[in-house]
């Protein structure tokens, strides 16, 4: 396939990325999504939709998120690395965020797009719970009520993150059809969504769904890349020579890969979840394990059988815990800009702890995975290359999890 | 071919669409349940393909999906059970319904192809709008088989031109924004909304989501051209399984009995 002259300049009017993305919704939603299409073109354009995401990203979340250059973590990884090699690790800290992690970015974008809409209820889905509780923070920020799906599979996992939800003023759902889990929990807020129309507002909280869907949670996430990107020239002089993010749907790694995608010298990798191994079914790597197809709203690749049905993912992460990805991920893959890999459950496990006792850093177990990319590739490049990672979510929620795997009773 | 579409709107009275999902409770129980459908006097059957995600539908038919994929129901077997059916009843029209995914997996010309050469007259899939025609619909119009465009309440006036655009067999009208199965909508409403469609339209309009009873299924075919009813015959299924037959014919007789009798008030 030829290279286009710009890797940013996706997706086209409708939707597409490449042979990817779309608008596969029931009918009954179709002139809802032109709608929100048509009012985040204007949003997009006016300078005080800008002025007060920017103010809420700088006051509410934190902005901008530290870039951490993490020396004992690099010098940890040069140990029986060959001679020269193992890169200088950097990390982009949307873990420092509030409410945890990179998921509050989107939401904030998405309720100033409802409540521009003069839409008055909100809706979510969410997997781990971040995404939930990122949901849940914006609406009592902003006074709107909400309803939250979620898997009673993952309602079981993640208390801690469903009475926070609660604690924030949402109504938590338990969904009980399919595996119980994010994928079944997407179905039930599009059942919501189709009954609701008038007057609700889906916050999808991956860059996934219908367009423009992906493309407005990869703007609103884009804060990351860019940040980063300012931050590196200014701490360094150049570009990192490889950015690194795990991918469930993808919302951190797209916002954090987008505003370096016209830049050559900079390689990308995106971490898929390889759960108990791709030699298995227990996994959630839809690049490596999947095959294009179209649910929620969007053509992309699917872990699927040879009839279609999807398939259930597995991860210790409930936050990767997905059959699909963003189709912008779909896209990227097939036209080769970006790289992508998987870790294993064990893998994460593993690099979870070495952060905690190289930094000081308890990462989700999300980032954990990317984190055992980077220090599978850091091995591999010289001393003076840099790795910019997406430390995209905190530990706090996981260490029950974490806890459970390593055989400890807390 | 959709002549047997357009014959099923042209017999004098409003044709009764009635749904099962294919497999359910199992492959080889359905085409006992579909005969039923006939023997009951439906003018149209709609044999749902089970798919692991039905976002468009309610408790009874996402259950009747899962029913028929724990039982083992592949895509051959829907396609098997339309081609026994075809040739048990070479008269009824048949119409697939679905979701994207399990259509588009082999290709679109595929699953056209397959569904043709079973004798399908037309498809629904709930999860391709007009702006994504070009996933299935050329495929389906070059094998003759009609693609089922579905309106909504929130399909408005600068809309519906684009839904009949390439819209064949009939227009499907989604009395309420929701999901299968649940609320019915105002009586009132639909047959402001017939009237809207039919103007803007040739095709036959059918109505469904919400008709449970004979009582509504006659009200319905007051102002409509066609009725269809699905949960509720699911629910049947739910109940008796392998032994349905009996109960759906006769559930099936009701509302048919009620629709004819609709117009004669």
């Amino acid at each position: 396939m030829n290279a286009p002259n710009s890797f940013r300049t996706q997706p086209d009017e409708r939707g597409h990325f490449g042979q990817f993305g779309g608008r596969f919704v029931a009918e009954t939603l179709m002139p809802l999504i032109l709608d929100l299409d048509r009012e985040y073109r204007a949003a997009k354009v006016d300078p005080a939709f800008r002025a007060e995401f920017d103010d809420l990203l700088e006051h509410y979340v934190g902005r901008p998120s530290p870039l951490y250059h993490a020396e004992r973590l690099s010098a940890a990884l040069r140990d029986g690395a060959p001679e020269g090699m193992g890169a200088q690790v950097w990390f982009k800290r949307d873990e420092l965020n509030h409410t945890g992690a990179h998921k509050i970015n989107n939401c904030l974008g998405q309720i100033l797009l409802a409540i521009r809409m003069g839409k008055t209820r909100i809706i979510a889905e969410t997997g781990a719970g971040q995404h939930g509780v990122a949901t849940a923070a914006v609406c009592a920020r902003f006074g709107l009520p909400c309803v939250i799906y979620m898997g009673a599979k993952d309602v079981e996992r993640q208390q801690p993150n469903v009475f926070r939800m609660k604690l924030l003023g949402a109504e938590v759902r338990p969904v009980t059809s399919g595996a119980q889990t994010l994928s079944d929990a997407m179905n039930e807020g599009l059942r919501d969504w189709v009954a609701n129309v008038h007057d609700t507002f889906y916050i999808i909280g991956t860059a996934a769904g219908p367009h423009p869907y992906p493309e407005l949670v990869r703007d609103f996430q884009s804060v990351i890349g860019r940040e980063a990107r300012e931050q590196m020239m200014a701490r360094t002089g150049r570009l990192p020579d490889l950015l690194v993010a795990a991918i469930g749907g993808g919302s951190n790694a797209i916002g954090l890969f987008h505003p370096f995608l016209d830049d050559p010298s900079v390689g990308m990798l995106g971490v898929e979840a390889a759960g108990h191994g791709l030699e298995g079914s227990e996994h959630a790597a839809s690049l490596a394990g999947g095959f294009p197809g179209v649910l929620h709203g969007n053509k992309t690749y699917l872990l699927q059988d040879e009839d279609g049905q999807i398939a259930e993912g597995h991860s210790i992460s409930a936050g990767l815990d997905y059959p699909g990805i963003g189709p912008e991920h779909a896209w990227l893959r097939d036209i080769g800009r970006v790289e992508y890999d998987s870790a294993t459950d064990a893998e994460a496990l593993d690099a979870f702890q070495l952060l905690c006792r190289t930094e000081g850093i308890i990462p989700a177990l999300e980032p954990s995975h990317a984190i055992a990319a980077v220090a599978r590739r850091a091995r591999t490049m010289p001393q003076d290359a840099i790795i910019l990672a997406n430390l995209c979510g905190r530990g706090d929620k996981d260490i029950f999890t974490v806890a459970n795997a390593l055989g400890v009773a807390i | 071919m959709t002549t047997r579409l357009s014959a099923a709107f042209a017999k004098g009275h409003p044709a009764l669409v009635a749904f099962v999902t294919a497999g359910d409770p199992t492959p080889a129980a359905t085409p006992a349940i579909l005969d039923a459908i006939v023997a009951g006097g439906a003018d149209v059957v709609e044999l749902g393909m089970p798919f692991t995600d039905p976002m468009a539908d309610g408790p009874a038919i996402q259950s009747a999906n899962i029913r028929s994929l724990a039982a083992g129901t592949r895509t051959a077997d829907v396609l098997a059970i339309a081609k026994g059916f075809r040739a048990r009843h070479p008269d009824v029209p048949l119409v697939l319904m679905g979701y994207a995914n399990p259509m588009l997996r082999r290709g679109s010309e595929w699953f056209a192809a397959e569904a043709a050469t079973a004798g399908v007259d037309g498809v629904i899939c709930v999860d391709i709008p007009p702006e994504e025609d070009d996933a299935l619909g050329p495929a389906l119009r070059a094998a003759a088989i009609a693609p089922i465009r579905l309106a909504t309440p929130t399909t408005d006036a600068a809309r519906i031109g684009e839904v009949l655009a390439g819209a064949e067999g009939f227009l499907y009208y989604v009395s309420v924004a929701g999901i299968t199965g649940l609320q019915q909508a105002a009586t009132g409403s639909i047959e402001e909304a017939t009237a809207r469609l039919k103007a803007a339209t040739d095709l036959p309009v059918a109505v469904g989501f919400g008709i449970r009873t004979p009582e509504q299924a006659a009200a319905v075919a007051r102002v409509a051209d066609g009725v269809v009813v699905g949960s509720a015959i699911v629910d049947l299924v739910a109940q008796h399984g392998a032994a349905a037959p009996a109960p759906v014919a006769a559930f099936v007789r009701s509302l048919a009995d009620a629709i004819a009798a609709a117009r004669k008030e």
